[in-house]
């Protein structure tokens, strides 16, 4: 039976992560599986946790009473969701759903910033990680403000 | 097997041909694919993917249209045209029977010779789905002529999809990837939302065997190449379609002119390392 190290160690997230932090990783870590229409969190909550995507498609959406649910992103396997977790006051910014059935891995963000603070090399490698994401998301958000298709012919 | 089509060049590049509209499909809200036939007996065209017409709505004005069609069926002639102007207006509300005037084909096409053996992925966004078509239906024909193929299309919003139908039936073939992604969607829609560079980080791309053809606005150009060359791949392999006021089509009154090039000439596929340095130059 494949561990969970092992699964966490196959995630483009977790790509050539010393075995020391992965190790910290998967202390934190649960495998989990979300239903299509299942809410994995809605705007406002806590943000208890981040997931690793191994398989399926979530949905990111904002409810608007004037349109209704509106998608913002899909995010298949490999990606991230969430870095509410990261920052105070830790509160989801959007709604996630899952649009097919999906697979991830859960990361409890209480366990997970403790062992940053403690673990300053961790809290570093994992930041990198995530501004990477950002930075790609932030290069797409604009790309899509840009509404390049608006005038195209 | 059918061989790789050669840019053709017409006889009388100036003096259009009738051409008699056989079938009017919409593609979407203001998109329409017109099917055209030889008025009175008069010559098909034969054409390479990549290669466009000057079609003429008479009273109203000509504009450049990429072919869309096979290449290998030369008894159609198809054009995808999405309707922004006064003559794309025109074009996008012919009937079947109503007369255009056609000169073509122009311009340079996609290279299908390069990519013989490698592996292609094609990047399109909005109608630029529609210059790439040739390609696919190419690629088709001739599929043991290349490895693995991708077909990564980025819309505005589910409706504003090209080629719904055909887009199913490539997925269901399964001889080439399909990943489709829309901007914006509704809850109803159950597909990839996102722009469509995230589609160029889902494909497994080998940066040593593949060939990179991309075609949309040009915006949307700029942002995938980067995307792909963040992949490892050599601008070298990358192959852009650029698009610019067009008038003669055949490289004599300069309107298209950028830099030293005349898109309407040696473009409008272009390999990315020749053209991309140029579009960071305003002044252009």
């Amino acid at each position: 039976m494949e561990t969970l190290e092992g699964i966490l160690a196959e995630h483009p997230f977790a790509k050539d992560l010393d075995k020391r932090y992965l190790a910290l990783l998967v202390g934190c870590a649960a495998n989990v599986r979300f239903d299509p229409g299942q809410f994995i969190f809605r705007e406002g909550k806590e943000a208890k946790q981040f997931y690793l995507i191994r398989h399926g498609k979530i949905a990111l959406e904002v409810f608007a009473a004037s349109a209704g649910e509106i998608t913002i992103m899909t995010l298949g396997a490999g990606e991230v969701l969430g870095w509410s977790w990261l920052f105070p006051p830790y509160q989801w910014k959007f709604d996630a759903r899952a649009v097919e059935t999906s697979l991830a891995i859960a990361l409890d963000a209480q366990c997970l910033r403790t062992k940053c603070e403690a673990d300053h090399d961790l809290g570093y490698e994992l930041l990198k990680r995530f501004a990477f994401m950002v930075e790609q998301r932030l290069d797409s958000t604009r790309l899509q403000l840009l509404n390049a298709y608006e005038f195209h012919a | 097997m059918p061989e790789i089509p050669v840019a053709a060049a017409p006889p009388h590049p100036m003096i259009p041909a009738p051409f008699c509209v056989q079938r009017v499909h919409r593609e979407a809200p203001d998109t329409v694919t017109l099917e055209l036939k030889p008025a009175k007996g008069g010559a098909a065209i034969a054409f390479a993917p990549g290669q466009f017409n000057m079609i003429y709505v008479f009273g109203v004005g000509e504009v450049p249209m990429s072919i869309t069609g096979n290449p290998a069926q030369t008894d159609i002639l198809v054009h995808t045209i999405r309707s922004v102007g006064a003559v794309s207006g025109a074009l996008g509300k012919l009937k079947r029977g109503d007369i255009v005037g056609i000169r073509g084909p122009f311009g340079s096409n996609w290279p299908l010779e390069e990519a013989g053996g490698k592996d292609i992925v094609l990047v399109a966004g909005g109608i630029g789905l529609a210059p790439l078509r040739p390609v696919l239906y190419h690629i088709l024909s001739n599929r043991a002529k290349y490895g693995d193929v991708f077909l990564l299309y980025g819309g505005r919003t589910p409706h504003d999809l090209l080629y719904k139908k055909e887009l199913q039936r490539w997925r269901s073939q399964s001889s080439f990837q399909v990943e489709v992604t829309v901007d914006r969607a509704p809850a109803s829609w159950h597909g990839t939302v996102g722009v469509v560079t995230t589609l160029v980080r889902k494909v497994a791309l080998n940066p040593r065997r593949v060939v990179a053809v991309i075609c949309g606005p040009e915006i949307m150009m700029r942002f995938t190449v980067r995307e792909i060359e963040r992949r490892g791949i050599a601008r070298s392999q990358i192959y852009i379609f650029m698009e610019r006021n067009m008038k003669c089509a055949v490289g004599f009154c300069g309107r298209c002119q950028f830099g030293p090039n005349f898109i309407c000439k040696e473009g409008p596929v272009f390999r990315a390392d020749r053209i991309l340095p140029l579009l960071a130059i305003r002044e252009l």
